[in-house]
């Protein structure tokens, strides 16, 4: 996996799973549709990956689905760094 | 045929006792509304109905007939009696809408505590003010959300027991008692506590524009008003599977997501899981849904997808479809009738109202983007905002208001007799809770303005104050301008709505910084999960806006309704009062 993956899954980890969660998280986990990561805390997620990969994700491109796994997310980010 | 037939013969015939005929109900019943949602619906006959049709995440799927209902609450509540908790104690109930979320609602109510349910989603501020507020005794909750209760105990001197009814025993601290009430011997009898009309049932938390959350006290009074709500708006017959999809550690997912619907023995589905469309449709199309509650910011979310969705699914089981939590927009009322061949009615109410006021009906023309009318029995007004007198004209703004004294009114703002008065137009300044609530010459106001047109449709204008709607949920400025001056970078900060083409609302900070501190590309995230996790999702700006100074008027008060009117081109009105350099 590339850097950009293990960046993205650290974030995730570090914000918003707790030690103590008994979650294990990983590349193609669901984070929206498992209430990992809720709709709203969704823009705080998009907030970084704009601010670290200086990039503008469009808001009708930040849907749940699009979020879902880290997998994903580094689809979208790849498709805006072209 | 609905069950409401004609609106206007209803209105014309009203009383509220038309809810204990459909309730079958004899006035020497016991009026305990875990009771009548669970021994009630076993007593008619109805014991092996399904209750409750439950997925969570991972495709995990559960079903519970009225009678498991009825024993797995009669665990809770002798539990709850076995730690020496007592009637009327406030009893938490914070998890996220696994089964036991509704167990242990039912159980508390029946020992006759007072359910808080608070959304799971808090943070353990946000929580702490809630339970300090409260006076809470005890609160049952999950592995996965007592850290948050443990950050804070040592805060809460009247929080005795802290029940965790999910997870790993193993993890439990010394104090904790784990409860698993599927896993514990079965309680086939519990004699339920003889509460009545008055006696305290369900406390709900709201915000206001100053000050902390308030706790808005219900009574099990409040069952007649929410189940013939239930059945005249939400049509709810015997044969339905119903969907709200409301939370409820909010009010809807209390009075709509469970007593309603349940007093009235109607099979119930919850999802306990994240929101995607995707998985919307499949859960209405596995469950055949025949009617569903839901919130604008869902639709609007589900409209955003696109139609292509919906037509991999089939949803031919839909019959009925109703909104809540803000204003549906007529866009999506359209598209609704397009999508599913039906519209969306819109419904209007709020905490303190306990159940719906102001509805669209089955069989009422539906005038897109309009509230509807009040409900048979509720007298409504939109007040002038000088002389709070009604308008007779049609098109005029105004506060709306109506006539105390339906069945599901809010009994105080907990240990706010002032607060609770401030609500009601003409109240003595000495009038109790009581006063207030059961004279019918004064208006109970609001907050949010309104007009009503020709055809006596309401149409919702916006709140007449600063508290935020984002999603259906009301979010107060003040806490979380008092969260956001506890985060090391920020000296003051203004929190204001803006515009939102989901959510109606989202929040938007405006902060100055300490000496020596700039903005830097983290800084703004930074903030805004340091609001998530101590307040909630909900309360976290999504917008954050440095400034060298706020705009105060001369005494030094933040000018909130002028960002505002900013951030929505408004109007910035007088601004006289403002503070300047010169």
């Amino acid at each position: 996996m590339s850097e950009m993956h293990e960046d993205v899954l650290e974030y995730v980890i570090d914000e918003y799973v707790d030690e103590d969660d008994d979650i294990e998280v990983e590349f193609d986990t669901a984070l929206i549709s498992s209430g990992i990561v809720d709709s709203f805390s969704m823009v705080s997620l998009k907030v970084f990956l704009e601010k670290k990969y200086s990039i503008s994700l469009p808001d009708s491109e930040a849907t749940p689905e699009a979020f879902d796994t880290v997998n994903s997310i580094c689809e979208l980010v790849a498709k805006f760094q072209d | 045929m609905s069950n409401i037939g004609s609106y206007e013969q209803r209105v014309t015939d009203f009383s509220w006792d038309i809810a204990k005929e459909v309730l079958n109900w004899k006035d020497d019943e016991l009026l305990n509304i875990g009771h009548m949602c669970s021994d009630r619906i076993c007593d008619r006959g109805d014991g092996e109905k399904t209750a409750l049709i439950w997925e969570g995440f991972g495709d995990k799927k559960a079903k519970y007939t009225f009678n498991d209902l009825r024993v797995l609450s009669n665990g809770f509540a002798a539990k709850l009696q076995e730690l020496g908790l007592e009637p009327g104690d406030r009893i938490c109930i914070f998890m996220d809408k696994i089964p036991s979320l509704y167990f242990s609602f039912i159980g508390v109510l029946k020992m006759g505590g007072v359910a808080q349910p608070l959304f799971s989603a808090f943070g353990d501020d946000s929580l702490e003010v809630r339970l300090a507020s409260a006076g809470t005794k005890a609160i049952l909750t999950t592995q996965k959300h007592v850290k948050k209760v443990r950050k804070i105990i040592d805060n809460l001197p009247e929080l005795k027991h802290v029940i965790v009814v999910e997870g790993n025993p193993d993890k439990m601290r010394d104090g904790e008692t784990f409860f698993d009430v599927e896993a514990a011997e079965k309680v086939e009898e519990f004699e339920c506590y003889k509460t009545n009309a008055d006696s305290p049932s369900v406390l709900h938390y709201t915000s206001g524009t100053t000050g902390q959350p308030k706790g808005a006290q219900h009574a099990h009074n409040t069952v007649f008003g929410q189940i013939l709500t239930s059945s005249w708006v939400l049509d709810l017959q015997d044969k339905d599977i119903y969907w709200c999809t409301a939370d409820p550690g909010w009010v809807t997912g209390t009075s709509y997501g469970i007593i309603g619907p349940w007093a009235l023995g109607i099979t119930q589905c919850v999802l306990d899981s994240g929101f995607t469309s995707l998985r919307w449709y499949k859960f209405m199309q596995d469950n055949k849904v025949t009617v569903w509650y839901s919130a604008p910011t869902a639709i609007r979310s589900l409209m955003r997808d696109g139609n292509e969705l919906i037509e991999q699914h089939d949803l031919s089981s839909l019959r009925h479809l109703c909104s809540v939590g803000e204003p549906l927009n007529a866009e999506a009322v359209v598209w609704s009738e397009e999508a599913f061949g039906k519209p969306f009615l819109d419904t209007f109410w709020q905490t303190e109202t306990g159940s719906m006021m102001v509805t669209n009906y089955p069989g009422m023309k539906v005038k897109p983007g309009s509230m509807g009318k009040p409900f048979p029995g509720i007298i409504a007004a939109v007040l002038d905002l000088k002389t709070m007198e009604p308008l007779t004209e049609p098109g005029q703004v105004g506060l709306l208001a109506f006539r105390p004294g339906w069945p599901a009114m809010f009994r105080e703002y907990r240990n706010q007799h002032d607060v609770y008065r401030s609500k009601f137009i003409g109240a003595a300044d000495d009038a109790t809770p009581d006063e207030c609530r059961l004279n019918q010459d004064l208006w109970y106001t609001s907050g949010d303005r309104a007009s009503i047109d020709n055809d006596g449709y309401y149409w919702f204008v916006g709140r007449d104050d600063d508290v935020i709607n984002t999603g259906g949920h009301l979010v107060g400025p003040f806490e979380i301008e008092s969260a956001l001056i506890e985060h090391e970078a920020i000296a003051e900060a203004a929190v204001v709505g803006k515009p939102d083409e989901v959510n109606m609302e989202v929040v938007k900070a405006f902060v100055t910084l300490n000496k020596g501190i700039e903005p830097d590309d983290m800084l703004e995230l930074n903030i805004m999960n340091f609001i998530r996790k101590s307040l909630s999702p909900l309360a976290m700006p999504q917008e954050i806006e440095y400034m060298d100074k706020l705009p105060k008027t001369r005494s030094g008060k933040i000018l909130r309704r002028y960002l505002r009117a900013l951030e929505w081109g408004e109007d910035v009105g007088d601004l006289s009062t403002l503070e300047n350099d010169d």
